[in-house]
């Protein structure tokens, strides 16, 4: 029988997903990958895999796993409570498993997103050259949607590396912020001055919509110079979108490759890969 | 949506900041071929000049973006390094495009809004059919999703503006209109657009090497098929390859 991980109970939102695909945005694809690329490597890093390996990212709440081989070695990124066969067990270090024992992981006690990840990876066959699961226009993962009870995750055992025992200590990764540092452009110029002081003097909060795609902040509306239309082009990651409410999106992991409403600003790399971490209530900081 | 006196094609490109790892290059403002061609060539260049550091780019409208590793090399530079490209005149010759022939079964089930269409311009559904099978539309961009291709060349009399209430699920291998566009949705997607009709070729197939049928620069015109055809195709294509009947253009 196929080696693999049984999903027993899947969370809310888990999707495979890797470094993203990357080159097809000039098609319409959108990169995908995952949400937080810092937890997916540390995930990978614990069970000796490439960073960019494709591996379970789980939202809030992880999944329930049964092992279907003899032996395999996975790991957890994410403050999440995690038991082995009922047992408590510790995230941020690796598990060797055996046949038939149940690795539950449960709710993350702070931050959005973690990850789960086994030695050598899953067998999936890659879609334009990544397993990144975009479930808006189904692709990669498993069939591009998110996991479900009874599907089989199956493992590429035979690239696990020879290893032993990996731990990190979660504290030597970066804190969560509260100032999203950004770069005013490409279209900063079709806001208002006092459109863009708002935007940078006064406090937002991630509102409830809120997703792998982009996340919706609450807070005083931007005001446009000129109406809310441009001419459509490329969205940079981290992006800061503002339609017709004024109210911004940051657009993220899986946000479209194209869209015709002005773009005040763009996260700051470091930080826009930081957002799943981020506070609820933050405050945006030009970086220009 | 542009009209054609607000086309505006700047006299120096402008090299536009879009985060700290990827650089517009914007080189007009609306939507025009010869803006397009000029944005579609700086692409060439900038995939023949293999600049360090460069990960991908989308060519659109009237811009390129220009996603970098910031790690492998800083915005200043590579901003210098477009800046020289975007101004150099000549660069690689054009890729000869081709015409596509798309059926299409429009109305009904297949096409829901052509009767509203027909409606609010005042023409009958016949009318709007044989002005989007009259017209030869050009391919400006691909973006949105997989294979969306942004159709140009939308007869003037079928101008509308968008739904005011997008649909949350609109078929795959959908022809639209919005506003003074043409648009053909490979794979299903949540739109704003009017349906017109669909075709069951596919825009984007990953068993097809290239997945993409349409590239910019393309033409496409529109055939009208009936219901049967369109399900007879749309079999054949799920079966195996089924290309649509195309020109070389010259």
């Amino acid at each position: 029988m196929m080696a693999a991980l049984l999903v027993e109970a899947a969370g809310p939102s888990s999707t495979i997903q890797d470094a993203g695909r990357v080159g097809y945005q000039r098609f319409g694809v959108s990169v995908a990958g995952a949400a937080d690329p810092l937890l997916h490597a540390a995930a990978n890093a614990l069970v000796g895999n490439a960073p960019a390996e494709g591996a379970v990212e789980f939202t809030l709440l992880g999944d329930r796993l049964v092992v279907e081989a003899e032996s395999c070695l996975v790991a957890v990124a994410g403050d999440a409570v995690v038991t082995i066969d009922g047992q408590p067990a510790q995230p941020w270090r690796s598990h060797r498993l055996t046949r038939g024992q149940r690795l539950a992981v449960g709710a993350l006690r702070s931050g959005v997103r973690g990850y789960l990840a086994a030695a050598g990876g899953f067998a999936l066959r890659p879609v334009l050259g990544s397993v990144a699961t975009h479930v808006r226009s189904r692709l990669g993962g498993l069939d591009g949607r998110p996991l479900g009870p009874g599907d089989r995750l199956p493992l590429r055992l035979e690239q696990a590396p020879e290893r032993i025992d990996a731990a990190l200590d979660p504290a030597g990764l970066p804190r969560r912020g509260t100032e999203l540092r950004v770069l005013p452009g490409p279209q900063d110029d079709a806001f208002t001055a006092a459109g863009l002081e708002t935007f940078f003097g006064q406090p937002y909060r991630i509102g409830h919509e809120a997703d792998r795609m982009g996340y919706r902040l609450d807070g005083p509306p931007i005001e446009h110079a000129r109406g809310f239309n441009i001419t459509s082009d490329g969205i940079p990651p981290g992006a800061v979108q503002v339609p017709g409410t004024g109210r911004p999106i940051v657009l993220l992991a899986d946000r479209q490759t194209t869209g015709g409403y002005p773009r005040s600003a763009a996260c700051w790399r470091r930080i826009w890969r930081r957002w799943p971490r981020c506070g609820r209530e933050s405050r945006s900081v030009s970086a220009g | 949506m542009s009209a054609a006196s607000d086309i505006l094609r700047y006299p120096e490109p402008k090299i536009l900041p879009a985060g700290d790892q990827a650089l517009v290059v914007e080189l007009g403002d609306g939507v025009d071929p010869a803006l397009n061609d000029r944005v579609h060539r700086l692409d060439r260049l900038v995939a023949e000049a293999a600049l360090p550091g460069v990960v991908e780019t989308v060519p659109t409208y009237r811009s390129l973006l220009v996603a970098f590793d910031p790690l492998a090399t800083d915005a200043d530079r590579l901003a210098a390094s477009l800046r020289r490209l975007a101004s150099a005149g000549g660069g690689p010759g054009e890729r000869r495009g081709r015409r596509w022939i798309l059926p299409v079964c429009f109305g009904g089930a297949h096409g829901e809004d052509l009767e509203e269409v027909a409606r609010r311009t005042g023409l009958t559904a016949q009318r709007v059919i044989e002005l989007h099978c009259a017209a030869d539309y050009r391919v400006y961009m691909l973006g949105f999703s997989p294979g969306f291709s942004y159709l140009g060349g939308l007869p003037e009399a079928l101008h509308l503006p968008r739904r005011e209430n997008p649909r949350m699920r609109t078929p795959a291998g959908s022809i639209m209109q919005g506003g003074a566009q043409a648009a053909l949705s490979p794979v299903e997607m949540p739109s704003g657009w009017h349906l017109l009709g669909r075709t069951p070729i596919k825009g984007f197939d990953v068993r097809r090497d290239p997945p993409f049928l349409l590239a910019p620069g393309d033409r496409v015109r529109l055939t009208p098929i009936d219901a049967a055809t369109y399900d007879r195709l749309a079999a054949e294509a799920d079966r195996s390859d089924l290309m649509p009947d195309v020109e070389e253009m010259a």
